[in-house]
């Protein structure tokens, strides 16, 4: 089938502002749209630039705003799109180049909530012991690939683009629940903040955004409350 | 712009990750450059399991998990370094634990394990639950928990630059030429940057995109193997590729063997259980190699299934919804969302994908990298992960043992690179360092004619699927060796189309296409002249191992005329080779 596929194409090096481009494309339906963006560069134009890696969704490298939509270019196929695609980067980031973002504001929001495991006991010998509702508990929270799909799906990010943001949340989420680290108040102090969890109006476009089929809101709602009940 | 550290750490997957972690909690200054972002490695593709003898269900001991590994790779293993991967996989998995890796739980809260091709109870007698896992996703644990803690530890990452050249102080590195940093092009301005330092690591990881049907990552290029080998460095065993018995038809995706693991089955297109006639004590969990072997004579012999008879199936449905959700969760997912197809209440239609290269940059026990057949240490150069060969797994690598490796050795590359920090100084870089590689750059930036560097590529990757894959003869080997040549030779006169400095994408994929070439190159001539079949290297017309002239480390060094072959023995410690069967 034919595709007609728009992009939203920028060359610093180049252009004064981003412009659309159309491009026809012969496609199979079961073709995702990285192909379809792969076969553009190869074929047609040797300048568009997008970030790829694995090609099956797990590396987080080809989020982009697909028909309105936040997705991974490797992930969503032709027959779930029609033969009308748009494709543009991810909003409320720089754009480095074409479908190319600047990641450096998102990775500094998910390092602010200290993601990583802080266990005050000292290591036993052996493996720490977690049964298996404990890590029940944090099991959605650890799928995260940290494409940034979320948070550039957020309108509170758009509107406050301090807004600490939704990957940022389910990273601190993760370690929040984890029976094993014994850092969540710390973590809760710093989502306590006005940029914090607040900003959250459960609007639910990081849910529809969520590549991994995280359910991110109900994690934003459960640090929402360990947050209240910390300060209660 | 000249920047310096002790260590540099290139790469950063679960190898590169450790190696930085170490380095850092040992106060050494250190750089990570990665032409990704650090969790976009491809470690994070991993998906069944990291083996350690936990014995957590059941009786295991590292001599078990070492015979395995000696086994699998059908003898052509360095047994010592078999002995390290064994011992040390128990205490790695330990201290990922506690950094914060979210296993599985046994109901009394250990870690869980699960089965795996080729791990086996007492030396043969079964498959023994030695496998340990986090869903289907542990390798994007490891990548996740290792990330983590060097960010606890305040690595420093120079994200999305790609190293375009190795430096050496004192001759060449295959001339007696001592590390002393790399050149760095950082990918968001295309400018260069002189790295120094007194211990390097590549751990850049493996080159399956040679090959057109691949599990691995658009990035996976060979670039750490490519560049020693540019400088004099051998390759070590390249003729060795696995190739992953479960890729999703027509795409390569993987499907990992934890499928299997947990009870999944392979049927041709008759319904029959095949490897019953190939692997009959362990049936599905026999090695890659002889797997993907079963499945390619079950397809040559008319027994495939489709319109084409060119596939078989993967079967799960019968472990029931709630382990292929909790368990298998993403490889579900993949064959939803890539073949349309609902592994619930299908069969998945399934053939062997390239997936990883047992053979690499050769390294001693603690990762330094050799460079001839007496193990003569280039110094200040380290390797670690699929990147490197040490070897331990020889001729075939076992499910898991990828990042057990990659965990047990990037550990050991920080350990002695701390060391080797503490007693070197700092190396004397000269200002020119980064002319060679600029005007290869700029050449290939400015060329305005010549032919598009994707269809070459593409034309290299069938060449390679179609003759030097699962099955090897003279013939389709004699015409790699040629096909390789003459796409090298056309190389020098491919032409990007884009011509600027920013996010240069199509210049890079351009320069990894030269990487490719070389890997390519290096293994389509040492597999030719291996006249023997073992573990993955397998030809009709030699089917048989020949120990008495091969049980030897193939070393292929660059040469104008193609490469030159020299030959190491294998260590052999604890198991002498038998007849190899399952």
């Amino acid at each position: 089938m034919q595709v007609d596929l728009r992009i939203l194409r920028f060359d610093p090096e180049r252009d004064a502002a981003p412009h659309w481009e159309s491009y026809r494309v012969e496609a199979d339906p079961m073709d995702r749209v990285l192909n379809l963006l792969i076969s553009v560069k190869e074929e047609q134009d040797g300048t568009l630039t997008f970030r790829r890696s694995c090609a099956h969704g797990i590396c987080g490298s080809d989020a982009m705003l697909i028909n309105g939509r936040n997705r991974l270019a490797c992930k969503i196929r032709v027959d779930q799109l029609g033969r009308k695609i748009t494709v543009a980067p991810l909003a409320g980031l720089p754009v480095a180049k074409d479908l190319v973002v600047d990641m450096d504001t998102f990775l500094s929001k998910y390092r602010s909530v200290m993601p990583f495991l802080i266990a005050d006991s000292p290591a036993p010998e052996r493996e720490r012991l977690q049964s298996q509702a404990d890590r029940a508990r944090y099991d959605d929270t650890t799928k995260c690939i940290l494409c940034a799909a979320c948070t550039t799906a957020c309108p509170s990010f758009w509107a406050q683009p301090s807004y600490v943001g939704p990957a940022a949340i389910v990273n601190a989420h993760r370690f929040i629940f984890d029976s094993r680290d014994d850092a969540g108040d710390e973590r809760l102090e710093i989502l306590a903040d006005k940029d914090g969890v607040w900003r959250c109006r459960t609007i639910f476009n990081c849910v529809d955004a969520c590549p991994r089929g995280i359910n991110i809101t109900r994690a934003i709602l459960e640090v929402s409350r360990a947050v209240v009940e910390r300060s209660v | 712009m000249r920047i310096d550290h002790d260590a540099l750490v290139i790469g950063a997957g679960g190898a590169g990750l450790w190696a930085a972690l170490e380095l850092a909690r040992a106060g050494v200054s250190t750089g990570v450059l990665t032409k990704l972002y650090p969790t976009r490695s491809h470690t994070g593709a991993a998906q069944g399991g990291v083996c350690a003898s936990l014995g957590n269900l059941e009786e295991d001991h590292w001599e078990w998990h070492m015979f395995d590994t000696v086994k699998g790779g059908d003898y052509l293993v360095d047994q010592d370094a078999a002995e390290v991967l064994a011992r040390e996989a128990v205490e790695t998995v330990i201290e990922l634990e506690h950094m914060g890796l979210p296993f599985n739980r046994t109901p009394e809260g250990k870690i869980d394990q699960r089965r795996f091709g080729g791990h086996t109870r007492n030396f043969g007698e079964g498959p023994v639950k030695r496998a340990c896992f986090a869903a289907d996703r542990t390798g994007h644990m490891i990548l996740q928990t290792l990330y983590q803690n060097c960010i606890k530890a305040g690595v420093h990452f120079y994200d999305e630059y790609h190293v375009v050249d190795l430096i050496f102080e004192g001759g060449e590195g295959g001339d007696g030429g001592r590390a002393a940093g790399v050149v760095g092009y950082r990918i968001a301005d295309g400018e260069l940057h002189t790295f120094g330092a007194k211990a390097v690591l590549l751990a850049t990881g493996g080159n399956g995109r040679m090959f057109s049907i691949t599990s691995n990552a658009h990035s996976l290029t060979g670039d750490g193997m490519s560049l020693v080998y540019r400088h004099g460095i051998p390759l070590e065993d390249m003729e060795f590729y696995q190739f992953h018995p479960t890729g999703l038809y027509g795409l390569g995706i993987l499907l990992s063997e934890a499928a299997r693991g947990e009870g999944g089955t392979l049927l041709n297109g008759d319904g029959e259980r095949f490897m019953t006639r190939y692997a009959p004590k362990l049936m599905e969990l026999a090695p890659r190699d002889m797997v993907s072997r079963a499945i390619y004579l079950e397809i040559r012999d008319g027994r495939g299934a489709g319109p084409k008879k060119d596939y078989v199936y993967l079967d799960v449905r019968h472990l029931g919804r709630a382990v292929i959700e909790e368990k298998l969760p993403d490889i579900t997912d993949f064959a939803r969302v890539y073949l349309g197809v609902e592994p619930l209440t299908e069969p998945v239609p399934i053939v062997p994908t390239a997936h990883y290269a047992m053979g690499g940059i050769p390294t001693d026990l603690r990762t330094r990298v050799v460079r001839d057949e007496a193990n003569t240490v280039v110094e200040g150069l380290f390797a670690a992960g699929e990147a490197a060969c040490v070897s331990v797994h020889g001729a075939n690598r076992l499910g898991t043992n990828s990042l057990v490796d990659l965990l047990v050795f990037g550990r050991r590359a920080g350990r002695e690179m701390v060391a080797h920090c503490r007693a070197a100084d700092a190396p004397t870089i000269a200002a020119d360092v980064e002319e060679p590689v600029r005007g290869e750059i700029e050449a290939l930036r400015t060329r305005r004619e010549g032919e598009s560097p994707s269809a070459l590529k593409a034309e290299l990757a069938t060449l390679m699927m179609d003759n030097v894959g699962v099955f090897r003869t003279a013939r389709m080997m004699t015409a790699a060796v040629a096909g390789v040549a003459e796409i090298k030779e056309r190389y020098a006169r491919v032409r990007v189309r884009d011509t600027g400095r920013i996010f240069n994408t199509d210049l890079l994929e351009a320069r990894e296409l030269g990487y490719l070439i070389d890997g390519a190159e290096a293994m389509a001539t040492s597999a030719i002249a291996r006249t023997e079949s073992r573990g993955a290297h397998s030809r009709d017309d030699y089917p048989e191992r020949d120990d008495v002239h091969f049980l030897a480390h193939t070393l292929a060094y660059r040469g104008e005329a193609g490469p030159s072959l020299r030959y190491k023995p294998v260590t052999i410690t604890r198991f002498e080779p038998k007849p190899r069967t399952y």
